[in-house]
């Protein structure tokens, strides 16, 4: 096989697993948005908050430090002891569970059978908010997560794979954190769609998706399942934040990864899990090829910051709905 | 004319036993700002009957059925549940307390199948935790199958086994109004509340329904309060009806005696009713 031909599989291996990560992303979107019709603007701080959280807790850091050390004069920063990784993901989860809980005692409850547009500021609010209270509790320098996954290329595969090509050809470069992110995000959204599918809670959650009146009608409380599903989208926030984090540290710009799922709810649908995870690959996929094909060769390169908005762009000229999302039909 | 004459319980012509008084509304009144859907009206529910509330459109019929299972709270007025005055509740825990419904414009879950439809139905049956759902299968699992049993016999009752796996919203409109009586029914609920079971269905297809009301009153021993505006209908399956006209009750009694009651031949002349 040719060298070229090669990198370009390369290119797309490397593109599907960004893909996984952007699907992942924009699947807490979708979990909320079709369960109350909020579109989550605060999701992305989610996932900032969530690695910021569980980065203070790893390593012992004391929360609300700078404000206790501001009003009571003392000098305290850490506990000085570390958290085994396992014991704070599960630390986290619980704040997430609780934010959740948070959330929709203060907000959502009151905001019920609200226009989409109020229930939308609210969550502009809820991120700003959630932004400030993340830095006030655990400091807002730049922070380095280590969850014990190795970075950087994966020897074995560069390995065992280079006697696919030529001279010219040195084997597959993957990192191997891209790889665990990949293998995690699959499993965490197969079993989100096998929860959603096999379960009484997951019947519960759909039966919302699709018709309020109608769920309340079988004995099913909105309140319950809006804590379920922000608790769930809690947790897509904390996979993702963790392994933006683990490769970029943890910093105001992972709050972004959200922009990133934009264009890929605009590809699927806002309210397809298929969607989500189909449009998340093409434009993983999509960015990386046209880059190597196109962009890099005859634009100057760079163009993985705007490819998806344009993707989507067109995408939504030809097909507002989404690739999946129900066709949108007026009554008159 | 009719109050006097239900103070005891009584047996149907055919036989069924009617009971106590399930359901009890005192002098409910409810306004949406100028509009005034329910004014001052008192009727009851008695255990066991078939009981119609009909009247021309816009008289507040369905709007009665929302304040029954809580959608809807009047500004006025008492509703008695079993003996017991009710206090301000979620239609979800009204819905728990075996209160079940269908809809004038079908509400079922579009995008599922019959089966989970139906299913939606058990929830309230079912306990296990969302832990125990997610990682520790057992008895999640068995809660599942028991109540996959009882859904089947629902199913099998219904006549609807060929549409099991089909996603609702493709099927045929009377299809669909057969599928929501299936979730209604598959909460085992002791108080059944369809509004407009029959509407949009031709003749055939309201015979096929008026036979699973019947069946499902008798056979179950559900009670079940009604809505529908096809005259030959209701006179044919219920014990007593509840006429409504412009949010005030203008008749309540037997079949026969409201036929004859003037103020409701008077409402019924000249009134167009789909
Ligand atoms: N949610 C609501 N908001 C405002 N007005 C309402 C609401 N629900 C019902 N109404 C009004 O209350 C009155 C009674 O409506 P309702 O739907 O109860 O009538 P109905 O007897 O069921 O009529 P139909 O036979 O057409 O179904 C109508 O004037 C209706 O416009
Ligand atoms: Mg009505």
């Amino acid at each position: 096989m040719s060298a070229d031909f090669l990198f370009g599989v390369e290119v797309l291996l490397n593109g599907l697993m960004a893909g996984v990560m952007y699907s992942l992303v924009a699947l807490g979107f979708v979990l909320i948005f079709k369960a109350s019709g909020i579109f989550n603007y605060a999701q992305g701080v989610m996932a900032l908050f969530a690695a910021q959280t569980l980065v203070g807790i790893q390593t012992g850091l004391i929360p609300f430090s700078h404000l206790i050390n501001a009003m009571l004069g003392t000098k305290i920063h850490h506990f000085g002891w570390n958290v085994p990784t396992f014991i704070a993901i599960l630390i986290t989860i619980g704040i997430m569970v609780l934010f959740a809980i948070i959330v929709e005692k203060l907000i959502l409850k009151h905001l019920v059978n609200q226009e989409p547009i109020i229930l939308f500021m609210a969550t502009i609010g809820l991120a700003y908010f959630l932004e400030g209270f993340g830095d006030l509790m655990w400091g807002a320098e730049i922070k380095k997560l280590d969850v014990g996954i190795p970075q950087g290329g994966n020897l074995w595969i560069e390995e065992s794979t280079a006697f696919l090509g030529g001279d010219d050809f040195y084997g597959f470069y993957l990192d191997t954190l891209d790889i665990y992110a990949t293998v995690i995000a699959v499993i965490l959204v197969a079993s989100l769609i096998l929860f959603s599918q096999y379960t009484k809670t997951g019947r519960a959650l759909r039966a919302v998706a699709d018709d309020h009146q109608a769920a309340l009608s079988v004995g099913i409380s909105l309140r319950t399942i809006w804590v379920i599903v922000w608790s769930i989208a809690g947790f897509v926030a904390l996979v993702a934040g963790v392994m933006w984090g683990a490769k970029s540290g943890v910093q105001f710009s992972l709050s972004l990864i959200a922009l990133k799922a934009l264009p890929v709810l605009m590809l699927g649908g806002f309210t397809s899990i298929p969607g989500a995870i189909i449009g998340g690959l093409i434009i993983g996929v999509g960015e990386k090829l046209f880059e190597f094909l196109i962009g890099a060769p005859f634009l100057g390169g760079a163009t993985e910051n705007w490819f998806a908005y344009m993707l989507a762009l067109v995408f939504l000229i030809f097909r507002p709905q989404g690739l999946f999302g129900e066709k949108i039909i007026e009554r008159v | 004319m009719t109050d006097a004459a239900f103070q005891e319980s009584y047996t149907t012509p055919d036989g069924r036993k009617i009971g106590d008084v399930v359901m009890e509304m005192k002098n409910i009144s409810l306004r949406f700002g100028g509009v005034t859907a329910i004014k001052d009206i008192s009727f009851d529910i008695r255990e066991g009957e078939v009981r119609a509330i009909i009247g021309p459109n816009g008289a507040g019929k369905s709007s009665m059925l929302n304040v029954i299972n809580g959608f809807y709270h009047p500004q006025e007025g008492e509703v008695w549940f079993r003996g017991e005055k009710r206090g301000p509740m979620k239609p979800y825990q009204i819905a728990r307390q075996g209160i079940a419904r269908t809809f004038q414009n079908i509400a079922l879950f579009k995008g599922m199948s019959t089966l989970d439809n139906i299913m939606t139905g058990r929830l309230i049956h079912m306990n296990t935790s969302i832990a125990s759902q997610a990682f520790w299968k057992g008895p999640a699992e068995r809660e599942e199958i028991e109540n996959r049993e009882r859904v089947e016999k629902i199913i099998d009752f219904l006549e609807i086994q060929t549409i099991r796996k089909t996603p609702v919203g493709s099927l045929p409109y009377g299809l669909q109004k057969r599928v929501e009586l299936g979730r209604a029914l598959a909460s085992d609920p002791s108080l059944l509340l369809l509004d407009e079971p029959m509407a949009g269905m031709n003749v055939e297809e309201k015979e096929d329904m008026s036979r699973f009301i019947l069946d499902v009153n008798d056979e179950f021993g559900t009670t079940i309060a009604l809505i529908e505006h096809d005259m030959g209908v209701v006179m044919d399956i219920s014990d007593r009806v509840v006429v409504m006209d412009y949010g005030a009750k203008i008749g309540d009694g037997t079949p026969d005696e409201v036929r004859q009651d003037e103020k409701v031949i008077a409402a019924y002349l000249g009134v167009s009713h789909d």
